[in-house]
């Protein structure tokens, strides 16, 4: 356990190194960020014009929403997309052998090789923004809904990772997979609105097929302290069985991939 | 023969065979194929058996496609074998265990493993933790690695921005700085110019001294070979068809010496004829394959008869050398 931390500090301090060369990505990216943000909270304010709701949501709720997707935007930009990305590369150029023949776990070499801080803008800007709209909303914190919270953020990010940690891995036997991750980020964009704004169809298939209610709407119920438990528990159980069904994927995928390259 | 104990590297009856999709080639070949999937089956490597001791060094020959990849690759485990058992450093190699995986090292001359933006301290750093080598240990390990392999500042200077020869120097420091006990190189010297492949080669033949290390080469150079391998493994068509000295090997696979010609004027092909077997006519120059023991005598008479403007002698390529023995039926 000891050495995959210290391995985890030298990767990130390397990639760390190589991106900070550019420092005005930093800026540049705050800027995009921030008027990606605006964008978002414009659109969400149409809705909420005369009086309106949003799928029963308030408009601080909605905004908790908001945050809570800018949030995983910034971190799929921090750690997804830099690492999982390179998974088809590897596939292609054949250096996932290197990968392999590395005394360490594979799928955590692959999803933790590269740290980019692009994506820290995202993250502080939702995380504000969340904190403003949950105060705005009213919600009183208590330290059981924070660790609710908390849970169900972390619930959240281990179901996006599963999502697209296994469909880069199916680049072993479809190299180009590249376009199949962008469909699935653009389907992630429904998440920045709650679940219950779409019509009942839609609903369910965000919520059972691509599970984009358990992203942001669910963390954004915990978050505002009106999750109910059977929430709360499908929201764990379907995070544990994601990051479950994606090992057992790689696994499967690497068993292919040994007894048939060449 | 009785199995050897004392053996670093075992492999037995070793077999490999390839699902290959049989399609024709066109858009009505792929529908047919979509529609009706036919599956070929292709053997690459056919019951090999090998043994290999701490510290030797030994070449591994054979065409493109022969099988000498997909050997190595299951000597690695990076591929499951169809048939047959491997066993390399006490351990199966297709279930790559951290405690196999930190005994070997695969290098390969077409493939890297360096972190292209960066330099190689920092992939070496990375190498270091992922292998729980520490802080200190891996520093006194590169400065003497880095000394063996004459690399100083290149360490600190982005991959992308090395020679090609640096960049293969620096990337053998990257697969040894765990100090595997068993080497497995790929055509480690591969579009290396010939100062770099001499120094790659001395480096090689320096480790293994130093450390004992066990060491199987591929080479398309058979400078390479002739220099470092007392004992080749000859595979063809996915079989081991020698097994033994390097000298033995040239005697019978190279009798003949390559020697090039360039002539003043082109020469018909029964010009030569009475000198050695010509092997091609392009012009104004002219290969000739001449018996080893005859060389002298043939080169001074050529020089003696015709108008020759340069001329150089060598050993044919191995491909060559391999490809005339087969063709000849020399070995069966």
């Amino acid at each position: 356990m000891g050495r995959y931390l210290t391995t985890l500090r030298v990767f990130w301090v390397a990639s760390l190194t190589a991106e900070l060369e550019y420092q005005a990505n930093f800026l540049i990216e705050l800027v995009a960020t921030a008027g990606n943000l605006m964008g978002s909270i414009f659109v969400l304010s149409l809705f909420y014009g005369r009086g309106q709701s949003l799928g029963g949501w308030s408009w601080e709720g909605a905004l908790v929403v908001l945050g809570v997707y800018t949030l995983l935007e910034g971190i799929t930009s921090t750690l997804l997309q830099p690492n999982l990305s390179t998974i088809v590369a590897h596939v292609r150029t054949g250096s996932l052998d290197f990968v392999l023949l590395k005394p360490i776990d594979s799928q955590f070499w692959l999803s933790a090789r590269t740290f980019s801080p692009w994506g820290l803008p995202g993250i502080a800007l939702g995380a504000g923004l969340i904190g403003y709209a949950a105060w705005k909303a009213g919600a009183t914190p208590t330290p059981l809904t924070l660790l609710g919270a908390v849970l169900m953020l972390v619930a959240s990010l281990m179901i996006l990772y599963s999502l697209w940690f296994v469909l880069a891995a199916s680049s072993i036997w479809f190299v180009k997979i590249w376009n199949a991750t962008e469909v699935l980020r653009s389907v992630l964009v429904a998440g920045r609105f709650p679940v219950s704004a779409f019509p009942a169809g839609l609903r369910a298939f965000f919520t059972f097929i691509v599970p984009v209610a358990f992203l942001t709407t669910v963390p954004a119920e915990a978050i505002l302290g009106r999750a109910s438990g059977p929430w709360l528990l499908a929201g764990g159980a379907v995070a544990i069985a994601s990051v479950v069904a994606s090992r057992w994927f790689w696994n499967f995928a690497l068993r292919f991939y040994t007894s048939a390259s060449s | 023969m009785a199995p050897d104990r004392m053996a670093i590297v075992r492999a037995q009856g070793l077999g490999k065979t390839y699902r290959v999709a049989d399609k024709q080639p066109g858009l009505a070949g792929t529908l047919r194929h979509f529609v009706n999937r036919r599956e070929r089956l292709i053997a690459a490597v056919r019951d090999v058996s090998f043994s290999i001791e701490p510290g030797e060094f030994v070449g591994f020959l054979g065409a493109n496609g022969a099988g000498k990849t997909t050997t190595l690759k299951m000597l690695t485990g990076l591929i499951h074998p169809t048939s047959g058992s491997v066993e390399v450093a006490g351990c199966q190699p297709q279930h790559r265990e951290a405690d196999f995986l930190s005994q070997i090292t695969l290098v390969m001359g077409q493939k890297q493993q360096l972190i292209w933006d960066l330099p190689p301290l920092d992939s070496l750093r990375v190498n270091a933790a992922v292998y729980g080598i520490p802080p200190a240990e891996s520093r006194r390990r590169i400065a003497e690695l880095a000394e063996m392999l004459e690399l100083g500042d290149e360490l600190r200077r982005p991959v992308r921005k090395l020679s090609l020869g640096q960049r293969m120097k620096a990337e053998l420091l990257a697969a040894l700085l765990h100090r595997p006990a068993v080497l497995f190189l790929d055509e480690p010297t591969l579009g290396l110019d010939v100062n770099a492949q001499a120094r790659v080669r001395s480096f090689l033949a320096d480790y293994n001294r130093r450390f004992g290390a066990t060491v199987l080469l591929t080479s398309h150079y058979m400078a390479d070979i002739t220099a470092l391998c007392p004992r080749v493994l000859l595979i063809h068509e996915g079989r081991l068809f020698y097994d033994g000295s390097l000298e033995t090997l040239t005697q019978r696979l190279a009798p003949c010496r390559e020697v090039r010609l360039e002539l003043h004027a082109p020469l018909g092909a029964e010009a030569f004829a009475s000198y050695g077997e010509v092997e091609a006519i392009e012009g104004r120059e002219v290969r000739l394959l001449i018996p080893r023991e005859r060389l002298t005598e043939q080169v001074g008479r050529l020089l003696a008869d015709l108008t020759v403007v340069d001329l150089s002698v060598s050993d044919p390529p191995i491909e060559d050398i391999i490809g005339r023995l087969f063709h000849q039926g020399a070995v069966a």
